[in-house]
């Protein structure tokens, strides 16, 4: 196992397997952030948000994710540092193969522009959702005919879209670089994990493109909704 | 159909006089070169001229002059052969360029290939991962029937596409983290393809991909450069296959 | 009875190989460990001969002067390789193999020889396809085959158009195998430079290390040349840059006889020379010719037009093109043996009906088979020729006929080699390319690749046996020895003295010169006088070469100059052989055309009265004229006829 660790696809592998986890987890992250914009009355995500803060099994994945953003993020700086050492002296003409921006040459900039609206994002909500729940306040929300109270986390969110023009943008630009992360590291982690062929090859991208544009659209449209309604 | 002549080139060319020296460019001047000329072709003018000057020419490794070999290696203007698809520099022809052009030509940069003087660099990194596994350990003499094993048209067809390699070293030049992935996955995927070759498949993808990354090649990030560089259009399925033979040796262990 | 014993088995023919092996010594394993063995060059007869002595158990040491074996020339043949399967049930058989090679050589090898060669080739392609080379197949999974030039069965392995590179790589695996064992030892760009002989017997070799110039002095108990031919002779071939004929050279004066050195093939189907600039010569594979059709206009007019630029070949109707080989040979059309091949295109460019703008060339037409068969068709089977003719020459051949001339291309002669493939000096061994032996005056397309793997595979791990069962007594060859020294010396006075010439011009200059005077002399066609006139004007570029080379660099350094300088003037020596050996040979036979031997059509004369022989130069001297030794060619199975292929 530990030679495996070591090896260049070895790293890959863990690479591509904690990149279509956080896939997933961000699959889960958008249908809950969509029902922002399908109830005003804030009902539906609260329900939601309690689900998520009080089912068991999301308790025991959420140090799953943890070490699995920390995995993903921690290789690819020592991945990227190993590759650099590859080549000493690089080339006097440049690169005229690839476009300079194309994402799979800077996945580690866009993973870092990400990594530094996950750090902003994780202090503006799961930090007082979970840790100081300040600006919390509590709510009744009709669950099955009985009357449950929980926090108004819907308030909180809304609240920070409605009233910061300049977080919203910031949000719609960090859905795009996570969109162009994933337009490439999607087919890729398959691709690592020796899910491609000849055949394969032009669905997978297809799928990547696909998918990547459902996210990055699908995390932009709330500030945009919220921006355009409010 | 005469071809035209391009009047003027700069050629700015790496220059090291070994591989313990310190390189740097110089720009040359050359004239009147046959757009019908191939790039090795307008080499051979600048070293005549620079001979006849007095000067050291150009060193750079070059043998066959079809394609096939493997030995050219020049990285011009920015691409590994030069600014033409599916071909090796001594098939690159002089048309690919203007009047008054400035050609910028250097080795390979890699870690693992080290240059030995001028355009010439030592590829022994890739004879080592060969011998560290790319073979069907069969002896000579005491085999079946070449037609005792059927083998389907389709992956006949797919081995040959792997096997077409060259080992000039384009992938590992173009990869920006020098990854060899290209060139072991051509090898692996070769042998993966055919029933004689599978028998030691595991011992094979593992052996192989352990030498490579002893010898200091980068690791695959599938930005795909290499097959688009690769003179001989190798695909990087081939790697999607090294991953999925060396994951389930690994398994398997 | 003649100094040349060619040690074949007496016996009948089917037997000769059998009775051979049977009769000769073989070495124990224990002894095998002791002894050494050197083999030079990597190609496909050296790759497999290494592999296959270490795979015995010699200690092999393994030279190639690339920067890895896998790039030895064999990797550019292109159509496929011949084997007597008779997977096609098209009455094949080793036999006709047999005959198919012999009569095409044109009755000038050695009977013994060529059949062993055909008896071994079915276990050629076995071997490879164990070593997982991925031969073309058919949908069922068998093994594909197609026809090739000069015969009338299909009985030609291919793996597209990379055979030879396929072929190539399997025994460089193999190779690989046994460098990875321990029982190869291999020196990379590491380039022969002399033979060391002591007491009569090959014992080692001197070669340069061409990265630090190195001289290096290498003992063991036999050594094997496996160093291909000597076509760039002529400068501009098919053959890779560093092709040469400097090991044949520098043997042959350490007392290897040279043999047969004026039969040179051309090959008819190549890309036309394109101005003075050019290196090197592109082959087009003769598998075109299974699908493309030769012809030229057949009116002057149209020629010259097409000379001017003023028409394309499009223009022409089709009544208005010669298939000249379709009319001249009806019965194998465009299938003719390359050498016919090449005289019918230099006949018609002679008589003005040349294509291009220099009147050097034919067409190759794919329209009537893309018409018959479809594009798709032909684009599987060519689609990598195409592609190269296109980068090379910016013309679509899909919709614009190749335009093709003779080339150099192949060297059936070499050094002399006995039926155990030994030459003149014990323990010293020559195959492949390299040796004389299987393809007489012309080899067919497909029989480079077997005759090298038969050797290497074989033949040699079985008969280099027979000399080294005498030789396990000796201990390991020490470099040490009086003549190692010597060797070096004449080695290192050589590179000096060409080295300190310090003239006003680069080898290459040099060398176009004498491929001028070899083309237009000992080319398609020769006649007394132009080689008088070619034995002569080599001799005197030889003297002006040593005063006036200029070679740039250092000797201590990587130097190509310096590599060059040194094959050149080996190809000097190979070249005045040549303009000897084909005044002798005062016959046509096979790629050897002697104007005053042909019919009053045009076709090759030969003259089985004054031909029927090997030659075998001998070295003199620097200075002397060489002698030459006659190998009389015996058949005992084959009635000699008047080759035709009409």
């Amino acid at each position: 196992m530990s030679s495996f660790m070591k090896s260049s696809i070895g790293k890959k592998f863990f690479m591509s397997v904690t990149g279509l986890f956080l896939i997933t987890f961000i699959c889960v992250h958008l249908s809950l952030n969509l029902l922002l914009i399908f109830d005003d009355s804030g009902d539906l995500f609260n329900m939601a948000a309690h689900f998520m803060a009080t089912n068991p099994a999301i308790k025991i994945m959420e140090p799953v994710l943890a070490l699995g953003f920390l995995v993903h993020i921690i290789w690819s700086f020592v991945i990227t540092l190993e590759n650099r050492k590859a080549r000493p002296i690089s080339y006097n003409s440049g690169d005229k193969v690839l476009s300079p921006i194309a994402p799979s040459k800077n996945m580690l900039i866009l993973g870092g522009l990400v990594l530094a609206f996950l750090v902003m994002h994780i202090a503006q909500f799961w930090w007082k959702f979970k840790i100081t729940h300040e600006g919390l306040t509590a709510v009744h929300v009709m669950q099955s005919g009985v009357s449950v109270e929980m926090e108004n986390a819907y308030a909180v969110v809304a609240g920070l879209f409605k009233s910061s023009a300049l977080y919203c943008i910031i949000y719609i630009v960090a859905s795009g670089l996570l969109g162009l992360h994933i337009s490439h590291g999607f087919w890729s982690a398959l691709h690592t994990i020796g899910w491609n062929n000849q055949i394969w090859r032009k669905r997978l991208e297809v799928a990547a493109r696909i998918l990547a544009w459902v996210i990055a659209v699908g995390f932009a449209i709330i500030p945009l909704y919220f921006m355009i309604k409010f | 159909m005469a071809d035209k002549i391009l009047n003027k080139l700069y050629i700015k060319i790496w220059r090291q006089k070994n591989s313990k020296s310190q390189g740097a460019f110089e720009t040359y001047e050359l004239e009147n070169v046959s757009q019908g000329s191939s790039f090795l072709e307008m080499l051979d003018i600048l070293n005549d001229q620079l001979i006849r000057e007095g000067n050291d020419p150009v060193a750079f490794d070059h043998d066959c002059r079809e394609g096939i070999c493997g030995m050219c290696s020049l990285y011009i203007n920015g691409e590994a052969h030069g600014p033409d698809t599916e071909i090796t520099t001594c098939q690159l022809h002089m048309r690919k360029f203007n009047e008054g052009e400035t050609i910028t030509i250097e080795p390979w940069r890699a870690g693992a290939f080290p240059v030995i003087k001028d355009l010439i660099v030592n590829r022994n990194a890739f004879e080592e991962i060969q011998q560290a596994g790319g073979y069907v350990s069969v002896g000579t003499g005491g085999v079946p029937d070449g037609n005792a094993i059927p083998i389907g048209q389709d992956d006949a067809e797919e081995a040959m596409d792997a096997a077409a390699c060259i080992g000039c070293g384009a992938c590992v030049a173009t990869c920006k983290n020098s990854s060899a992935m290209l060139f072991v996955s051509a090898k692996v995927s070769q042998f993966a393809k055919l029933p004689q070759g599978k028998v030691e498949g595991k011992r094979r993808a593992k052996a192989m991909v352990s030498k490579m990354d002893e010898l200091g090649f980068g690791g695959c990030t599938n930005t795909g450069a290499c097959e688009i560089a690769c003179p001989k259009a190798i695909s990087i399925s081939n790697i999607a296959r090294l991953n999925r033979e060396y994951l389930c040796a690994k398994l398997a262990d | 009875m003649s100094i040349l014993d060619s040690k074949a088995p007496a016996g009948p023919l089917a037997e000769k190989w059998s009775k051979h092996k049977a009769s000769i010594k073989v070495v124990s394993p224990a002894n095998k460990r002791k002894l050494d063995v050197i083999v030079v060059g990597t190609g496909l007869a050296g790759a497999s001969a290494a592999a296959s002595l270490g795979e015995l158990g010699y200690n092999v040491k393994a030279f190639c002067y690339q920067d890895s074996p896998r790039r030895a020339h064999s990797i550019a043949a292109q159509g496929g390789i011949n084997a007597a399967k008779n997977y096609q049930n098209d009455n094949d058989s080793i036999y006709r193999l047999f005959y198919d090679t012999i009569k095409g050589g044109d009755y000038r090898a050695r009977e013994s020889n060529v059949y062993r060669l055909a008896e071994v080739s079915p276990l050629i392609i076995d071997q490879c396809v164990a070593q997982g080379v991925p031969f073309a197949r058919e949908y069922g999974g068998s093994l594909s085959n197609r026809s090739f030039g000069g015969v009338l069965v299909s009985r030609t392995f291919y793996a597209r158009g990379q055979t030879g590179q396929q072929l190539l790589l399997g025994a460089y695996s193999a190779l690989n195998r046994q460098i990875n064992a321990g029982t190869v030892e291999m020196h990379n760009r590491t380039e022969m430079l002399d033979l060391v002989v002591v007491d009569g017997k090959a014992r080692g070799i001197i070669a340069r290390d061409m990265i630090t110039g190195e001289i290096q002095k290498h003992g063991a108990h036999a050594v094997c040349m496996c160093t291909g031919g000597y076509g760039n002779v002529f400068f501009l071939s098919t053959n890779a840059m560093g092709c040469s004929g400097s090991v044949a050279a520098q043997i042959y004066r350490r007392g290897a006889y040279m043999s047969n050195p004026a039969f040179v093939q051309i090959h008819p189907t190549c890309i036309p020379v394109h101005g003075s600039q050019q290196s090197k010569l592109t082959l087009m594979s003769e598998s075109l010719r299974n699908d493309g059709r030769v012809w030229v206009p057949k009116k002057k007019e149209d020629a010259v037009k097409l000379q001017k630029g003023e028409i394309s070949a499009n223009d022409i109707k089709d009544e208005d093109r010669d298939f000249y080989l379709e009319r001249r040979y009806p019965s194998y059309g465009n299938l003719v043996p390359r050498d016919v091949a090449s005289r019918a295109a230099k006949e018609r460019c002679d008589a003005g009906f040349g294509v291009n703008a220099e009147g050097k060339a034919v067409f190759l037409d794919f329209k009537y088979a893309i018409d018959r068969l479809g594009r798709d068709t032909i684009e599987k089977r060519y689609g990598n020729l195409f592609q190269m003719y296109e980068k090379i020459t910016d013309v679509d051949p899909y919709s614009n006929p190749m335009q093709i001339y003779p080339a150099i291309h192949y060297t059936m002669g070499g050094t002399w080699v006995d039926y155990n493939l030994m030459t003149t000096i014990p323990g010293l061994y020559s195959l492949g390319e390299a040796n004389f032996s299987d393809h007489g005056a012309n080899r067919l397309g497909a029989s480079a690749l077997m005759q090298g793997l038969a050797d290497g595979y074989f033949v040699l791990p079985y008969t280099i046996g027979d000399y080294l069962a005498d030789e396990i007594m000796v201990p390991k060859i020490e470099t040490t020895l009086p003549e190692f020294a010597e060797a070096e010396k004449s080695v290192t006075d050589r590179l000096s003295q060409l080295f300190n010439a310090n003239g006003s011009e680069p080898v290459d200059y040099f060398h176009k010169k004498l491929g001028m005077i070899m083309w237009d002399h000992v080319g398609m066609s020769r006649n007394e006088a132009g080689l008088k006139t070619a034995v002569s004007e080599i001799r005197a570029l030889r003297d002006e070469y040593y005063t006036n080379v200029r070679i740039p660099g250092e000797l201590d350094n990587l130097n190509p100059e310096l590599e060059k300088a040194v094959r050149v003037a080996d190809s000097f020596d190979i070249a005045e052989l040549m303009a000897l050996d084909a005044l002798a040979r005062n016959e046509s036979c096979g790629g050897h055309f002697r104007e005053e031997s042909a019919t009053e059509e045009g076709e090759a004369k030969r003259n089985d009265e004054i031909g029927c022989y090997a030659s075998a130069w001998e070295y003199k001297g620097a200075g002397q004229e060489p002698v030459m030794h006659k190998e009389e060619l015996v058949f005992e199975n084959v009635k000699l006829v008047q080759r035709s292929y009409k």
